[in-house]
């Protein structure tokens, strides 16, 4: 038996019982999984329309192999949808197809280009389409009715997702209060809402960056290849190396260079940096996570360096 | 040690005790605070016009407790060292966010409590002591801050401690230590001080790191609350799961079996368990706090809100419930009549049919009282539309617990314990079996 999500035949690796002086414990992947599979159970057997977000990125990966494991032998229950800003690397789509043509999983796609176009929403001045993603999100979510959506946010990201509940519930508007949130006791989930109201879930909560690799790497879960170093052309930028591509072009002053990198998250490719990497194998990035000493936002995200509260400010509009 | 074990932790402690910095403490000295982050907190202090970084900047993560400089609702942080994760809920210290400490405890394995050296036992440290052992936190580690305040006086430490310890006893807390720190200057925090020789003991992180995760769920009787039915039907990617049938959940408490002979409540039916699942593969064995399906050898009636449990030690099904409320909304349980009562996975309607009286944190005793109010924690009976598994929260965390719930808003009222989880220690639990 396989976990579902990969080509590549896992080997057995049922939780394995742990002897500690005689008594049964998981150990700390293990622990962190089985919250998660509880998590995407109550939300199936409790709300009628859940979506997963899934991108392709590393966290939404992880996500959808948890959900996979949760319904075994049944298919993942619910649609998928990808915020797609446009400013896409092209091999993060590629890997999000081939995904969802494997699972035979159903993938909505809310297009940022699209109210771009229209004029509904327009390019922001720095670029970046990250901060664009929240009002096609909040649409697709009224448009198909969608009353659960799970998000691969963890709290160890950011201050203000480190005050985030797992089930989090979001207004008519999408809003978030984070100074009226309901408490969270145990492992009871409140999930009730009103007609409008939808539920925010987000099961990777209590993981931290290195539990997500060293998840990877235990289940051998396949991820699209720019999180592994690779040679790219490169120019630096606000302490970054952005990639050269059809969003992101150097300025007169910027030199493109080719650099080893990886890529630590996956978001618009205008703004999303690499870090400089000689990890090629999903050991040497469990290393290299391990002693970093920026965090990953930190290290690549441009966006999120506007302000001490850029992302609280976000996540009240009802961003992911 | 063998692979990282998982330990959850809630802060307490009363305003000005120095939490956030003991939590920013323990962040910094275990390496778990990156670059990035601690150059954000010391731009911040400057520009503040403070001398040294504030650590607690790395706990304060919303706009209006950075301006306020407090701490609101219940941040999650995490750090690890070579044998253990950590998942700390650092809750907020002011009296009028015991909701939040109740919140942190309920799924904590210990509770960080801070004592100021100088000022001793509060009435804030009793009240959450008291929460502590109402919600059966396994484990309860007390450090005695603002040691260097004292002059590093072992008899303020011994006397500060005398006095948790009778505290302690006085509630049936199971397990209380205590280690003197100062969290400004680092002393027995993550490294043992050089300016505390009187005190031979481990450091703050010493003790996290060393205390037994949880219970042994192989002396625990099992219950397993039934989530959800996989059925894939037609659905199923591989053909021969066509007929497959599984009752997936996640092991509250207890080991499972194939071959154990099972109980199916509220119904009552007996039947063996079949096979244990897992997309992994099949087990033979499974246990607390696993996520799996069982398969069963009858074809009953099972669905969600069922409780498969061992059938030597079934519990019985109720509908009249004594239960210890801690009442989390600002209305008060009198204006709300039409509540729902979710207990593991089975969610019901329920009345309140009396209140019969408030807990005094203070003196751990029930006065008379016919209301609760915000933060009150009560004794009430309750009756429900349904069946429920009741079992004491006092000997079963998982299945004990519940939440009230407004029927119309949604909001969650109550964190609901079956029983008198502090019954134990006063020897009267006659007066509130079930």
């Amino acid at each position: 038996m396989s976990a579902v999500l990969n080509d590549v035949t896992v080997p057995a690796g049922p939780a394995a019982p742990v002897a500690d002086a005689g008594r049964l414990r998981l150990d700390h992947l293990d622990t962190l999984e089985s919250e998660a599979i509880h998590i995407f159970r109550e939300v199936a057997a409790e709300f009628e329309r859940p979506v997963l977000l899934f991108s392709g990125g590393k966290d939404s990966v992880v996500m959808l192999h948890l959900a996979a494991k949760a319904f075994w032998p049944a298919p993942v229950p619910f649609t998928l949808l990808h915020v797609d800003t446009g400013h896409n690397f092209p091999e993060v789509l590629d890997y999000r197809d081939r995904t969802v043509a494997r699972l035979g999983a159903r993938l909505e796609v809310a297009r940022v280009q699209d109210y771009i176009d229209d004029g509904r929403l327009s390019e922001r001045t720095d670029g970046t389409r990250n901060p664009l993603q929240t009002q096609p999100l909040l649409d697709a979510i009224v448009e198909h009715r969608f009353d659960a959506v799970f998000g691969g946010a963890r709290r160890d990201e950011e201050k203000a997702r480190a005050k985030e509940r797992i089930f989090s519930l979001r207004d008519e508007f999408g809003a978030w209060d984070p100074r009226n949130q309901r408490p969270e006791l145990w492992n009871l989930y409140n999930g009730k809402h009103r007609p409008g109201e939808h539920v925010r879930v987000f099961p990777l909560s209590n993981w931290t960056e290195l539990d997500i690799w060293r998840y990877i790497a235990r289940e051998r879960v396949e991820l699209p290849e720019l999180y592994y170093a690779h040679e790219r052309e490169v120019f630096r930028r606000d302490g970054m190396w952005l990639a050269v591509g059809p969003w992101s072009q150097p300025r007169e002053h910027e030199e493109v260079v080719t650099r080893q990198v990886r890529y630590r998250t996956v978001g618009d490719m205008s703004c999303t940096g690499a870090v400089e990497s000689d990890a090629v194998s999903v050991d040497d990035v469990v290393v290299e996570v391990a002693a970093t000493r920026l965090t990953e936002r930190g290290a690549t995200r441009a966006d999120d360096r506007i302000s001490e509260a850029a992302m609280e400010d976000r996540k009240k509009e009802g961003y992911f | 040690m063998g692979a990282p074990t998982l330990l959850r932790l809630a802060t307490a402690g009363s305003v000005d005790d120095g939490k956030s910095t003991l939590v920013g403490r323990l962040l910094h000295d275990s390496k778990s605070v990156l670059a990035d982050q601690l150059d954000a907190v010391e731009r911040v202090s400057r520009d503040r016009g403070l001398a040294h970084a504030d650590l607690a900047l790395l706990t304060d993560g919303l706009r209006a407790e950075r301006e306020q400089g407090i701490t609101i609702d219940v941040a999650y942080r995490y750090f690890a060292t070579a044998d253990r994760s950590f998942i700390l809920a650092d809750c907020p210290g002011h009296v009028q966010y015991t909701r939040n400490t109740v919140t942190g405890a309920s799924t904590a394995d210990a509770v960080v409590l801070l004592v100021d050296a100088r000022k001793g036992v509060l009435e804030q440290t009793r009240r959450h002591l008291a929460v502590a052992a109402l919600l059966r936190v396994p484990h309860v580690v007390v450090a005695v801050n603002k040691i260097d305040l004292v002059g590093f006086d072992a008899d303020v430490y011994a006397r500060v401690s005398a006095d948790l310890a009778a505290v302690a006893s006085d509630l049936g807390l199971p397990d209380l230590r205590t280690v003197p720190v100062s969290a400004l200057e680092g002393d027995n925090v993550v490294d043992r001080s050089t300016r505390t020789d009187w005190y031979a003991g481990p450091s703050l992180l010493e003790v996290l790191e060393t205390l037994p995760v949880a219970e042994d769920p192989g002396t625990e009787e099992l219950r397993f609350p039934v989530q959800l039915t996989l059925r894939p039907q037609d659905a199923a990617r591989d053909a021969a799961h066509r007929e497959y049938r599984g009752y997936a959940g996640q092991i509250a408490a207890g080991v499972v079996r194939v071959g154990d002979e099972v109980v199916v409540l509220p119904s009552g039916r007996r039947t063996t368990v079949a096979g244990i699942d897992t997309a992994d593969g099949e087990l033979t064995e499974a246990f607390a706090p696993m996520s799996v399906a069982l398969r069963l050898a009858d074809d009953i009636d099972v669905a969600r809100g069922d409780l498969i449990a061992a059938a030597a030690q079934a519990p019985e099904p109720t509908r009249d419930l004594v239960a210890t409320l801690c009442w989390l909304s600002d209305v008060p349980l009198s204006k709300k009549s039409r509540m729902l009562l979710k207990h593991t996975t089975r969610t019901t309607r329920t009345v309140v049919g009396a209140v019969d009286g408030v807990l005094d944190l203070d003196s751990v005793q029930v006065v008379p009282g016919d209301d609760l109010q915000l933060n009150d924690i009560g004794r009430v009976r309750l009756r429900t539309a349904e069946p429920i598994v009741a079992e004491p929260y006092a000997r079963h965390r998982r299945t004990g617990a519940f939440l009230l719930i407004d029927s119309q808003s949604g909001q969650t009222l109550a964190a609901g314990m079956i029983g008198d989880p502090l019954a134990g220690k006063a020897e009267h639990a006659d007066d509130w079996d079930i």
